[in-house]
């Protein structure tokens, strides 16, 4: 059975939603039919003087349309080039990848099961397609440093949450405090008093690793997204392992590939020491 | 058209294989390549215990090439005996196992271990750049190389092959001491030792600080070193650095490669093997070549 497609995707659209923030949308029909929330794609530079490819979380998949919705934020050379991608140009890109929040394998959680969905800076996109996907009562948790984005599809979502996947609110947090509660995400959680019966992040890693104290304290279970620098993407390299906590049965030492076994982890297995 | 190649005493269907690292134990390929196509499945280096290999990050870009410190993180000799070994068989791939070991006793143990296994050719690796001891330490030193290549001969079952570094100033000196010490054939060359410095943070990339550069950026000193030990030295050549095409595995194999093994490209293309090996047979098809074996060393 193939997991992941590799293939010639076309640009259906792209714009700049804030200062270095692009959402760019992609038809790459069989990836988006096997694409669950927390996976990623490769993308590829048009030159082979970049030639590792770019990990990308998918924001939204569109298994009718047969599109892929990438929202990225450009950070060197490689996420410059793809910037300047218009619809109608195409690119080389392998996907999905990754284990992603939820395995299609695992049984639906309850619709009245408390779920924070929390978000840091451009770990938040992966979150809209969970949110829209999951049942639960979620509260997505947005922390941004300065400048909003996403926050729209986010409250869109919230305003037609299909009642048989439950509900769905939105809290804010900026650094700046221009909007919403200023400071972190988790500053926003203790303010708000916002509760929830699991956790799903994905942010930076002083985040990530906030995220994770504050849920083991409180004995939650949440799932954490994380990056790290790639160069395959199918977990041949062993270049972006993190730390675990007990020998893997694939490695056979504590170390797990972010490409392959996560992005996604359960928190306690992640070794931040 | 006549693809196979002969290394040592074994004949391989075609002279692709893969650069041992950048195609994990041939499974994380399976789905873009059909193994048994290849002329050989070179595996990522193995140790006789596990190793955890380097702090992240372990990658790090750079114009047309990357630098990695992964440090050889594996599963160790029984693992992978247990489980990579009899996968590539029931594939239908040959097997190079390419071999690390921190002292000479370490891969003694892991050549022991694979004698009874069905392996092709041992690849041994004294040439990474990423470990401290070990290693390097026996691929720098033209006595160290000769000694180690005589103690893995004494007890190896199969065909070894020596992997040389390019971070020596002679490597024909050290080509000539593989030789003298009973190696059936060398490869090369390995990655060269570079470093990366992020100005911004004013910080290494990598954690390691030094990486091993591979990618097309490195190919003029592949073709270089196969060149100059080609005429130095006898045993055949696995080459190896940068190949991204068929026309540059050509390009090796005019230098004096027997055999080409594809790296870095595999990253940027995970179908790059097999795109390596359609380009061969294109060129050779339009020279009207019928036998590979007649390009090798042919300049």
């Amino acid at each position: 059975m193939m997991t992941m497609i590799k293939g010639t995707a076309m640009v259906l659209s792209q714009k700049m939603i804030a200062d270095g923030i692009y959402d760019l949308v992609l038809s790459f029909p069989e990836a988006a039919r096997l694409a669950v929330p927390g996976q990623f794609v490769d993308l590829y530079c048009r030159s082979a003087a970049r030639l590792l490819p770019r990990p990308i979380s998918i924001c939204e998949a569109d298994a009718r349309e047969g599109s892929l919705r990438l929202v990225y934020r450009t950070a060197g050379a490689g996420t410059r080039e793809f910037s300047h991608l218009k619809a109608g140009d195409s690119l080389e890109a392998v996907g999905p990848l990754g284990n992603g929040f939820i395995s299609p394998e695992d049984a639906p959680a309850r619709n009245t099961e408390k779920v924070l969905l929390i978000g840091g800076g451009i770990g938040i996109p992966p979150l809209l397609e969970l949110a829209r996907r999951l049942p639960g009562e979620k509260i997505a948790v947005l922390g941004y440093k300065d400048a909003l984005f996403l926050k729209d599809d986010f409250d869109r979502l919230a305003g037609r949450a299909d009642p048989a996947l439950g509900s769905l609110r939105v809290a804010v947090a900026t650094e700046d405090g221009h909007y919403g509660c200023q400071g972190t995400v988790l500053d926003l959680i203790r303010e708000q008093k916002l509760e929830g019966e699991i956790i799903y992040a994905c942010g930076p890693m002083p985040m990530l690793k906030a995220v994770s104290a504050y849920a083991l304290d409180r004995g939650i279970k949440a799932r954490i997204s994380l990056e790290e620098r790639m160069a395959c993407g199918i977990g041949a390299c062993l270049g972006c392992i993190t730390k675990v906590k007990h020998k893997d049965h694939h490695t056979n030492v504590h170390n797990r590939r972010v490409c392959k076994d996560g992005p996604v982890f359960d928190a306690g297995e992640v070794d931040f020491s | 058209m006549k693809l196979a190649v002969n290394i040592a005493g074994v004949t391989f269907k075609n002279p692709v294989t893969t650069a041992s690292g950048t195609f994990g134990s041939g499974a994380e390929f399976e789905e873009f390549v059909d193994l048994a196509a290849l002329g050989a499945v070179t595996t990522k280096g193995v140790a006789s215990q596990p190793w955890e290999g380097n702090p992240t990050p372990r990658i790090a870009e750079t114009y047309g090439g990357m630098l990695n410190a992964v440090g050889l993180q594996n599963p160790g000799i029984e693992l992978f005996c247990r489980r990579d070994i009899p996968h590539l068989k029931e594939k239908g791939a040959s097997i190079i196992v390419n071999v690390c070991g921190h002292s000479e006793k370490e891969y003694l143990e892991v050549v022991e271990r694979l004698s009874g296994e069905p392996v092709d050719l041992l690849e041994i690796n004294v040439s990474c750049p990423n470990v401290k001891e070990g290693g390097i330490a026996f691929g720098q030193k033209p006595e160290a190389l000769f000694h180690i290549t005589k103690a893995v001969k004494e007890i190896a079952r199969q065909p070894v092959v020596m992997k040389l570094s390019p971070n020596v100033t002679d490597i024909t000196e050290m080509a000539r001491a593989a030789e003298a010490g009973g190696a059936d054939a060398l490869s090369l060359i390995n990655t060269i030792t570079g470093m990366k410095i992020d100005i911004h943070r004013r910080q290494f990339v990598l954690a390691n600080r030094t990486g091993g550069l591979s990618g097309p950026a490195i190919r003029p000193v592949a073709v270089r070193m196969i060149y100059q030990v080609h005429k130095a030295c006898p045993l055949p050549i696995i080459g190896m650095g940068g190949v991204m095409t068929g026309e540059d595995a050509i390009e090796l194999i005019m230098a004096g490669a027997s055999m080409v093994a594809v790296g870095t490209a595999n990253f940027h293309d995970p179908c790059a093997t097999m795109k390596v090996l359609q380009g061969i047979e294109t060129y050779m098809k339009n020279y009207h070549i019928s036998d590979i074996n007649e390009l090798i060393g042919c300049i």
